[in-house]
């Protein structure tokens, strides 16, 4: 174990940890908002997150034309590009997790399935995606071209904060601030709330269990889908099977934050993205997927019910 | 408002638990369904808000065929359920409640002042609590916001699933005046209760129900003079009485 590579290392670790708990801290919001109004771990997040992103892949190299000899863009065509891959991945993963919605889950709901059979019908969903775009892409790795040129925003005593981290961190941090907004603050958020705590009541209150399950899964996939967007502004490469240890993960810091839980959705996210940087230093980076691991165990051994579990009954969403 | 519940047969998967019941509420009544549990008294006011399902029979509402209508549109025609353990949302407020309460009704702000002033002249208590949430309040509290709570949707019938349940003595008391006071201002009230010797004072007709079926419709007074009735229903006179 090599202790004096966390203590010299320990501010660029910091700033990995906090861009990728970022991104694990929107795809659990995915993950934790189903959860919250159907008690259902929505497994078919991961495979949201990966066409997600595709979408900003082939909006940079098909649309914009990006290819890996291309010069990264400046000014405002960067920021054109920027908005457009993101707004594509949002959208595709938006509009996905609506119809993974109506096409996997709803019949078996209205039809009073069971919750074994929800939860076969989110995997087999997942891998259908998943191997859908295997074959689609030849199981090859596909590159995102260099849109934005990774220069130090600043640079203090050799640690420094690369634009595309900042970009993650501060959009995160917005993005979370807004669902969280949302759901406390509008009338729409509300009932979300109200269906997450009874969806019976809920009823009684004159709202659309159908219409507020499927806002759900819209607000979970646009979420995802800017997750996706930031996550190929940093590692700049996708593959099919990209969802499984991001989703894993995210699902990891849902349960972690107390799975139903926005706030333990954000804290377990980037208490995740941190440990795994730590832990990955300290140990070696093969020891970074297996920290999930042990994160999940632990958690499920010791506090199943996550870090905010105690409250969920409260304050669900 | 005329509400017709007109031979309805309800199944829980293939137990069938009512067996062609048949109730009529007129504008401006209490009526009120009594029985024993299991009698099928609160299976008759989820079908008549929607959250059951009729497998025979109908649900008439103003003359209008509602039986296959969602339950979250019945809301909207004025149909307002309180329900069994009053169901408030424990994470959300006082004032997030009766807000929700109104959920259909969107961008009507000069309502939403108007109907919280009503609920807050029935109900001084739950203005003190606001913004306490609503897990926190006892349980008469709760009752009354479940209570304010369908009435900020402007029911013109308010179904009533065991208001005095789990309540101390005063409160039931201080609970039936507010329903009365309710009706006397102009909204019809079906009421399932337990505690039949309240429900048949406060009631214009009443229905006893058994295992699913009817077994006696009359008035309420009547009822309540009934040997036959009070042995069955009202216990060994004044004992069970509030």
């Amino acid at each position: 174990m090599n202790f004096s590579v966390v203590g010299s290392q320990f501010f660029p670790l910091l700033i990995n940890g906090l861009a990728l708990g970022f991104i694990y801290v929107l795809v659990s919001v995915g993950y934790t908002m189903v959860y919250g109004v159907l008690r259902l771990i929505n497994f078919a997040n991961s495979e949201i997150f990966m066409l997600g992103t595709f979408a900003t892949a082939i909006v940079s190299t098909s649309v914009f034309k990006f290819n890996q000899n291309s010069q990264p863009s400046h000014g405002m065509k960067l920021f054109i590009v920027l908005l457009c891959c993101l707004l594509a991945s949002m959208a595709t993963s938006g509009v996905v997790a609506v119809f993974v919605e109506l096409i996997a889950y709803r019949r078996l709901r209205t039809k009073g399935a069971n919750r074994l059979g929800s939860l076969i019908s989110a995997i087999g969903t997942s891998i259908t995606l998943s191997e859908g775009v295997r074959i689609l892409t030849h199981s090859i790795p596909v590159a995102s071209p260099r849109v934005l040129s990774k220069f130090y925003v600043f640079k203090i005593h050799g640690v420094g904060l690369r634009i595309d981290q900042l970009l993650t961190i501060a959009s995160g941090l917005l993005l979370f601030i807004a669902v969280d907004r949302f759901v406390t603050k509008t009338r729409m958020g509300k009932a979300i709330r109200a269906v997450s705590m009874s969806e019976e009541n809920s009823k009684l209150m004159g709202i659309n269990l159908n219409r507020v399950i499927s806002l759900t899964f819209l607000i979970g996939g646009l979420v995802t889908g800017a997750a996706a967007f930031m996550y190929m502004t940093v590692y700049e490469q996708t593959v099919f099977n990209v969802g499984f240890n991001i989703g894993l993960a995210a699902f990891t810091a849902a349960v972690l934050g107390g799975i139903g839980n926005l706030r333990g959705a954000f804290y377990g996210g980037l208490a995740l993205g941190l440990a795994e940087e730590y832990f990955s230093a300290l140990l070696g980076s093969q020891w970074k997927e297996i920290t999930v691991f042990v994160v999940l165990v632990l958690v499920l051994l010791v506090k199943p019910n996550g870090l905010f579990g105690e409250a969920v009954q409260q304050t669900r969403v | 408002m005329r509400l017709e519940i007109n031979d309805i047969h309800v199944y829980y998967g293939k137990i069938e638990a009512i067996k062609g019941i048949s109730v009529v509420v007129n504008q401006g009544e209490i009526v009120t369904l009594i029985g024993a549990n299991g009698a099928g008294k609160t299976t008759t006011l989820k079908t008549v808000s929607g959250l059951r399902k009729v497998s025979s029979g109908q649900i008439i509402f103003d003359g209008q065929d509602i039986s296959n209508l969602p339950a979250h549109e019945r809301v909207e025609i004025g149909i307002s359920q309180v329900p069994e353990g009053r169901g408030i949302f424990p994470g959300m407020t006082v004032l997030e409640n009766l807000e929700i309460g109104k959920y259909f009704r969107k961008n009507r702000a000069s309502e939403m002042s108007e109907d919280l002033d009503r609920v807050f002249t029935l109900f001084p208590r739950l203005k003190e609590r606001i913004s306490q949430a609503g897990g926190t309040l006892s349980g008469g509290e709760q009752q009354m916001l479940a209570i304010g709570r369908a009435l900020m949707a402007r029911p013109k019938v308010l179904l009533l699933d065991e208001p005095s349940m789990g309540l101390a003595p005063m409160m039931i008391q201080n609970i039936f005046n507010i329903i009365t006071e309710i009706n006397k201002s102009g909204t019809t009230i079906l009421l399932v209760e337990q505690n039949a010797q309240q429900a048949l004072q406060r009631a214009h007709r009443a229905y006893i129900l058994e295992t699913g079926n009817v077994v006696k419709e009359a008035k309420a007074s009547d009822l309540l003079n009934d040997p036959a009735v009070r042995a069955a229903y009202l216990g060994t006179g004044a004992e069970h009485a509030v």
